[in-house]
C-alpha cells in the first residue's frame, strides 16, 4: 500500500516536472510564432518599417471637421465602442445604461490647455484657443506604462511602437495610473453592444482589459498608412524618427514643434507643429 | 488547534453568522461585477482606481503596524508585549488576506491573475508588491502558529522561528514601502510624486495598526478572561501617539513644499482635497474631518492624564484609526487622480455594489481575525489556568 502510494506520487511528480520543464519551451515557441516585426517582413515586402516610429501633427492644418473625421476613422476601424451608439436590443438584450465617464477612446480632441497643461498661458495666442489638439498614445521612448505592467501585456516593440496583448492583460490598470497623458482606456463593460458595425480585420475586446492606440501596427505591417494619417488631409505624418531623410524629420527640421509634458523624460514620439 | 474555534458562546456564533451574512451579500454583488465588469463601480477613465485599491493601501498599513509590537518584544526584550505580540501577528494575517482580496476584486480579468507569475516583470512595482505581501503573510502565519502552539504545549518555540521573526521585521517595513512605491514612482501624478510618501505611509501605518490593536484589546478584555495588560496598552498608545504626530508632520512638510513652491501640477491635488478645485469639493469635508480626528487623537494621547483614562483611550484610538483611513483610504487614491493628467476634474464616489463588496472583504477579515484571536486568547487562558 505504502509502496503503491509512493509510486503514484512519483508518477505525478514526474509529470509535474515535465510540465515545468516544458513551460519555457512552450512560451518560447508561442512568442516565436506570434510574429515579431521581422517575421512579418519576411512574408510581406510591402511592410513599412522604421527604427523608431514617430508622428508629426501639423496643428495648423487641422480643423474641427478633419479632427472629427480622424477620430471616427480610427475608432471605426479598431472597433472602439461608442457609448452614444444605440444598442440593438435584439442582439444585446437588457443592456444596462452607460456611464460616459467610463468611455473608451484611442484618439480624441482636447483644448490646448488640457493637451499641454504645463504650457498653460494667460496670454496664449488667440488661434490656439480654438484649434483642436488631437491627443493619443505618445508611444514614448521611455514608456511608464511598459514599466508598470506586471505581466508585460503592454510592451514596446523594437521599432518603438507600444503595443498591448489584450489576451494577457489582467486589468489591474496600473498602466492607466502610470500614463501621464491619459491615453489609456479600460473596458469597464463588454464593448460589443456599442460597436456599430464590427470590422473583422481587427479584434473586438472583452470586458476587463485596457486598450489604446497601436499606431495601426496591423496596417504598417501590410504597407498601409495609419487610419489617422489617411483621414487627416495631410495634417498627420508618421515615419522613422531616426532617419534624417524621413518626412517626419524634414518636417521637424523646418518647423517649430512641441511635445506633451516633455519635462517628465518619457520622450514622446508624437510631435505637434504649432 | 483549530478545534478551539468550533466551541463558543451564543454571542460568538451570532457574530460569526452576522459576518457570514455580510460576506454572502457582498459575494452576490461581486458575482454581478464578475459577470458585467467593473462598470458596477464608480470608477472611470480618469479615476481608474477607487475604493478597492484605497482600502488595500490602508490595510497594508494596518498589517505593517503589527511590527510595532514585534520590534519591542523580540529586539528589545520588552516583556510587557509578551502577551500581545501574537495578536499583532494575527492582525497582520487577517489584514494581508483582506489586501489580497481587494487586489483580486479590483482586477478586470481576475481569472488571468496568475499571469503575474507566468510572466514575472521585475521592472513593475506590482511584481515586488506581490512578493513582499505574500512573503509577509506566510511569515506571520508560520510564526504566529508555531509560537502559539509552543505556548499551548508549554515548551519553547522551535529555534528556527527566531530567524523568521527577525526576517518579518524588514518585511513589514517592506510591504508598506513597496506599496508606496507603486504610487510615488509614477511621473505624471503630482500628488504621489514625493519621496515623503513611503515614510508618510509607514508613519500612518504605525499609528493605525497599534490603534486598532488597542481597540481589539478592549474587546478581548470584555469578551474573554484573557487580559492583554494595561501597561502594554499604554505603551502601544504612546507608539500610536508619536506615529500619528510623525504622519501629521510629514503632511505639513508636503503641504509646505507644494504650496510654497507653487508648482501647479503638484498643488492642484492638495487644492482639490483641502479647498476644492474648479468648483469640485466632494472630499473637502472628509479631509478636514480626517485631519481634525488625527490631531485631536494625538492631543488626547500625548497628555498622560487623558491617555490613562480608560474610557477615553479607545475613543482616541478610534479617532486616529478613522482619521488615518480617511487620509489614506479616501484621500490618497482619489486625490492622486483628481485632477486628471489633462487637468480635467472627474470626481469619484463608490457605488453601493462597490461598498457591499468592500464590506464583505472586511467581514472576511474580521472572521479570520475572530477565529485567530479566539485561538490565541483561549490558549493563553488555558496556560494561565
Amino acid at each position: 500500500m505504502m509502496e503503491k502510494s509512493r509510486r503514484s506520487f512519483l508518477k505525478v511528480a514526474g509529470i509535474a516536472a515535465i510540465g515545468l520543464g516544458a513551460a519555457p519551451a512552450m512560451t518560447f515557441s508561442a512568442s516565436d510564432s506570434h510574429g515579431t516585426a521581422q517575421a512579418v517582413k519576411g512574408k510581406n515586402h510591402e511592410t513599412l518599417t522604421a527604427h523608431r516610429w514617430g508622428m508629426v501633427i501639423d496643428t495648423n492644418k487641422l480643423n474641427e471637421e478633419v479632427a472629427a473625421n480622424i477620430v471616427k476613422a480610427c475608432h471605426k476601424a479598431h472597433n472602439v465602442p461608442d457609448f452614444n451608439h444605440e444598442v440593438d436590443e435584439d442582439k444585446f438584450p437588457n443592456t444596462r445604461p452607460v456611464n460616459h465617464k467610463q468611455e473608451v477612446k484611442w484618439i480624441w480632441e482636447e483644448e490646448f490647455h488640457n493637451a499641454f497643461p504645463d504650457k498653460e498661458d494667460e496670454f496664449l495666442a488667440e488661434k490656439f484657443k480654438h484649434l483642436p489638439f488631437l491627443a493619443t498614445c505618445n508611444h514614448c521612448k521611455n514608456a511608464p506604462c511598459v514599466k508598470a505592467c506586471p505581466t508585460q501585456a503592454t510592451f514596446k516593440r523594437a521599432d518603438g511602437i507600444v503595443l498591448m496583448d489584450f489576451h494577457r492583460c489582467i486589468g489591474c490598470r496600473f498602466c492607466m495610473a502610470a500614463c501621464p497623458y491619459g491615453s489609456r482606456s479600460f473596458n469597464f463593460r463588454d464593448p460589443r453592444p456599442f460597436i456599430g458595425e464590427v470590422v473583422p480585420e481587427f479584434p473586438t475586446r472583452t470586458k476587463g482589459v485596457v486598450e489604446k492606440c497601436n499606431l495601426c501596427a496591423e496596417r504598417l505591417a501590410r504597407g498601409k498608412q495609419p487610419h489617422c494619417v489617411e483621414a487627416s488631409e495631410g495634417a498627420i505624418v508618421v515615419g522613422d524618427l531616426e532617419d534624417p531623410e524621413s518626412e517626419v524629420r524634414v518636417l521637424l527640421n523646418e518647423n517649430y514643434s512641441i511635445r506633451r509634458k516633455q519635462a517628465l523624460g518619457t520622450e514622446p514620439s508624437v510631435y505637434y507643429v504649432v | 488547534m483549530l478545534e478551539i474555534a468550533l466551541k463558543g458562546s451564543k454571542n460568538y456564533w451570532l457574530w460569526i453568522v452576522l459576518l457570514l451574512a455580510v460576506m454572502g451579500a457582498g459575494a452576490l454583488a461581486y458575482v454581478d461585477q464578475f459577470m458585467n465588469g467593473l462598470m458596477t463601480t464608480g470608477m472611470s477613465r480618469d479615476v481608474s482606481w477607487g475604493f478597492y485599491i484605497a482600502n488595500f493601501t490602508f490595510l497594508v498599513g494596518v498589517a505593517a503596524g503589527g511590527v510595532m509590537v514585534v520590534i519591542p518584544y523580540y529586539l528589545h526584550d520588552y516583556e510587557r508585549f509578551h502577551r500581545i505580540t501574537i495578536l499583532g501577528e494575527f492582525l497582520a494575517v487577517a489584514c494581508l488576506i483582506m489586501c489580497l482580496l481587494f487586489i483580486v476584486v479590483d482586477l478586470g480579468q481576475p481569472t488571468r491573475m496568475l499571469n503575474v507569475l507566468l510572466y514575472p516583470s521585475p521592472k513593475s512595482m506590482l511584481f515586488y508588491d506581490m512578493l513582499v505581501l505574500n512573503g509577509y503573510l506566510f511569515l506571520n502565519i508560520v510564526i504566529g502558529w508555531k509560537v502559539l502552539e509552543a505556548e499551548r504545549n508549554q515548551v519553547e518555540p522551535p529555534a528556527w522561528t527566531k530567524p523568521l521573526i527577525y526576517l518579518s521585521i524588514p518585511f513589514a517595513i517592506g510591504i508598506h514601502t513597496v506599496t508606496a512605491y507603486l504610487y510615488c514612482g509614477l511621473p505624471g501624478r503630482g500628488y504621489w510624486l514625493t519621496a515623503v510618501l513611503a515614510p508618510r505611509f509607514l508613519a500612518s501605518a504605525f499609528a493605525a495598526g497599534p490603534a486598532f490593536l488597542i481597540i481589539l484589546c478592549y474587546f478581548i478584555r470584555k469578551f474573554t478572561k484573557f487580559d492583554p495588560g494595561w501597561d502594554a496598552m499604554q505603551t502601544l498608545a504612546k507608539i500610536v501617539c508619536w506615529a500619528i504626530i510623525a504622519n501629521l508632520f510629514f503632511f505639513v512638510c508636503e503641504c509646505f513644499v507644494v504650496f510654497y513652491s507653487g508648482i501647479p501640477s503638484h498643488m492642484a491635488h492638495l487644492q482639490y482635497l483641502l479647498f476644492g478645485y474648479h468648483g469640485y469639493h466632494a472630499l473637502v469635508p472628509w479631509m478636514w474631518s480626517g485631519f481634525i480626528l488625527m490631531t485631536l487623537g494625538a492631543v488626547f494621547l500625548i497628555i498622560p492624564k487623558l491617555r490613562n483614562n480608560k474610557t477615553l483611550l479607545p475613543i482616541s484610538c478610534a479617532m486616529i484609526f478613522i482619521g488615518a483611513w480617511i487620509d489614506k483610504g479616501l484621500g490618497m487614491i482619489s486625490g492622486g487622480f483628481v485632477p486628471s493628467p489633462l487637468h480635467h476634474v472627474t470626481e469619484y464616489a463608490p457605488t453601493g455594489k462597490e461598498i457591499m463588496v468592500t464590506l464583505a472583504i472586511y467581514a472576511t477579515g474580521l472572521l479570520i481575525l475572530t477565529v485567530l484571536f479566539k485561538l490565541a486568547t483561549t490558549v493563553k487562558e488555558e496556560v494561565r489556568g
